[in-house]
């Protein structure tokens, strides 16, 4: 009877993964077929990766998806670490109604944020292009940033400030020798997984982008409707490969202990 | 004796509730001075507002004369020894230990030197590179310590410094920072619920209840002559009887246990034995009294001659100078 019910249980949770991951699978899979068709499978190769860095307008949306993913992630960081510092020192009640409007932002379908941003930015005359999508990356990758380091201030109590005070460090003295090396791996993880955010996004993006800030995920986008290429299976390949990377990353330097710097898992 | 700290009118309400009332507090120069008082008896608030954490709703606090209250923590020449003691985690020991000396920019010929005199006196020269999560809760405790004496203070502030240590440690600790302030003539004040500790470290004890100060004196005047219902009940352990409002507080070892029959002239009351426990130096005995809801403790010492029995009549008596008349 357990036996039975263990078995069951376990192939249940096999038929979710292969569920989820099933489509990804096959993907990788095409990517390295040596076929311009995806039904059939001819053999291995590299090609459609080698091509792909022959490719000038696949080189160009990668350069802006990276310069764009840098720009605005570490201005999201230094914003959102900002903001975090600053909730922390209202009384409960503001900073419940502050991280509520935080939050906000996250469960909001990303379509209306789209439109809502190419409204603004038309609103103000603002030429679409890679400083609109900067600013709209910030605005959906900060609350991230805040939500990360908001938690990991909240594990540091404030004892360890007043410590460094009650011992003659000024606010600034205290914020540069205590608080920030605490919450350094916060930060970090928030950076990473803004990066990530930013590199990932489509919805945001496809509405706030301008004729010459194609990013990754919107050429995609613009392959797939001239039909699924093995060129297109490649590079989500690796766009997949470098956003799990990143996110283990991100979530090894969130875990690490603030106790004595291990990270642990 | 010189006035070092001086608390005139001090007051403190959250959000519109009063924590400490209103009132006034001399410490003097090189005395060791507690706080004592079950938690939530303001201890601690007073504590922080004399380091500078907490502002006081109303009224001053004055350091050689000098006003404090709108001075910050980290311009206040005081140090304090936190209860988790809130070493930096990211620092070794020595890092930790300088900290102080840094943030005022002292040279760093003088930070070496005081640092090794510092490591000498709290015997952790050996542990100066270890992080704090690899030392032992009493060598924490100790760089607490380290780090705060350092940078020589005119007042050194403790709270519960040992509360997170178990007991035997807590004692060989509490001779340690006697010896301690006896040698370095830093004034001390010192938080703690725990009484023994407070009767065995302290000049004098302010116990405290409910954001008051009861009664502030030596332990031997507090423990000998409480003045307050509270204070009587709370340090030590006491029977209290009530007789037209005036509540009066006899110890149970001052108590004395007759045959009902011999002595009449020393009785006070008749009762039968409750209960008697045996604690190896002392048994305690409970006395039920006739007609009155009341039970009294009497410590009775080996060698007493009389080993009484749960149910056997009782006469028990004090002498006149044993009362202590409690005013409120």
């Amino acid at each position: 009877m357990k036996t039975w019910r263990r078995h069951t249980l376990s192939g249940y949770s096999w038929l979710m993964l292969v569920f989820l991951y099933l489509p990804i699978a096959i993907l990788v899979l095409y990517s390295f077929n040596d076929s311009r068709i995806n039904a059939t499978w001819n053999g291995f190769t590299w090609k459609w990766y080698v091509s792909l860095f022959d490719n000038r307008q696949v080189m160009q949306a990668l350069m802006n998806s990276l310069s764009i993913g840098v720009i605005s992630s570490v201005l999201a960081t230094v914003l959102g670490t900002a903001a975090s510092l600053a909730i922390k020192h209202y009384s409960l009640r503001w900073r419940n109604v502050v991280n509520g409007l935080i939050y906000l932002p996250i469960v909001i379908p990303e379509i209306m944020m789209g439109l809502a941003l190419l409204v603004l930015f038309s609103q103000v005359h603002m030429e679409l292009g890679k400083w609109t999508l900067i600013m709209a990356h910030v605005t959906f990758s900060m609350p991230y940033v805040m939500v990360i380091v908001s938690a990991r201030l909240a594990d540091m109590g404030k004892e360890l400030e007043e410590a460094a005070q009650d011992l003659g460090a000024t606010p600034w003295g205290t914020l540069r020798h205590v608080t920030l090396p605490l919450i350094m791996p916060g930060i970090v993880a928030g950076f990473l997984m803004s990066f990530t955010l930013s590199l990932d996004d489509f919805i945001i993006s496809f509405f706030v982008a301008g004729p010459n800030s194609t990013t990754l995920p919107l050429y995609i986008y613009g392959l797939v409707k001239r039909g699924v290429s093995p060129e297109v299976n490649a590079l989500s390949t690796l766009l997949i490969a470098s956003t799990v990377l990143l996110v283990i990353i991100a979530e090894l330097f969130r875990r690490k202990d603030s106790k004595n710097g291990q990270i642990h898992f | 004796m010189k006035t070092i700290i001086h608390l005139d009118s001090i007051e403190k309400s959250f959000h519109g509730t009063v924590v400490v009332p209103s009132f006034s507090l001399s410490i003097e120069e090189g005395e060791f001075l507690t706080l004592l008082g079950p938690s939530g008896c303001g201890k601690t608030t007073l504590l922080r507002m004399i380091a500078g954490f907490e502002e006081p709703t109303s009224g001053d606090i004055f350091l050689d004369e000098k006003p404090l209250t709108h001075v910050p923590p980290y311009q206040r020449d005081m140090n304090m020894v936190f209860q988790q003691y809130a070493l930096f985690p990211h620092m070794t020991v020595e890092q930790n230990i300088l900290f102080g000396l840094k943030m005022k920019k002292v040279s760093a010929a003088e930070q070496k030197q005081r640092l090794e005199e510092v490591l000498q006196y709290v015997q952790l020269t050996e542990l100066r590179k270890r992080t704090p999560k690899q030392l032992s809760g009493g060598q924490q405790q100790r760089v607490a310590i380290a780090r705060a004496i350092i940078n020589n203070p005119r007042v050194l502030l403790l709270d519960e410094p040992l509360g997170a240590l178990d007991y035997q440690l807590r004692k060989s600790l509490q001779l340690e920072l006697k010896n301690l302030q006896k040698n370095l003539g830093i004034t001390f004040i010192y938080v703690t619920h725990d009484q023994e500790e407070a009767m065995a470290m302290s000049d004098r004890i302010a116990v405290m209840n409910k954001g008051r100060i009861e009664q502030i004196a030596s332990p031997a005047e507090i423990y000998n002559h409480p003045q307050t219902l509270f204070v009587a009940t709370f340090i030590g352990e006491n029977n209290i009887f009530r007789d037209n409002g005036t509540n009066t507080a006899v110890r149970p070892e001052k108590i004395k246990l007759y045959q009902p029959e011999a002595d009449k002239d020393k009785h006070k009351k008749l009762g039968t034995i409750a209960d008697a426990v045996f604690l190896g130096n002392l048994r305690k005995v409970f006395i039920r009294l006739d007609g009155q809801d009341m039970t009294v403790m009497a410590h009775q010492y080996a060698g007493d001659g009389l080993d009484w029995k749960v149910g056997d009549r009782v006469a028990i008596g004090w002498a006149q100078t044993d009362e202590v008349i409690l005013t409120c």
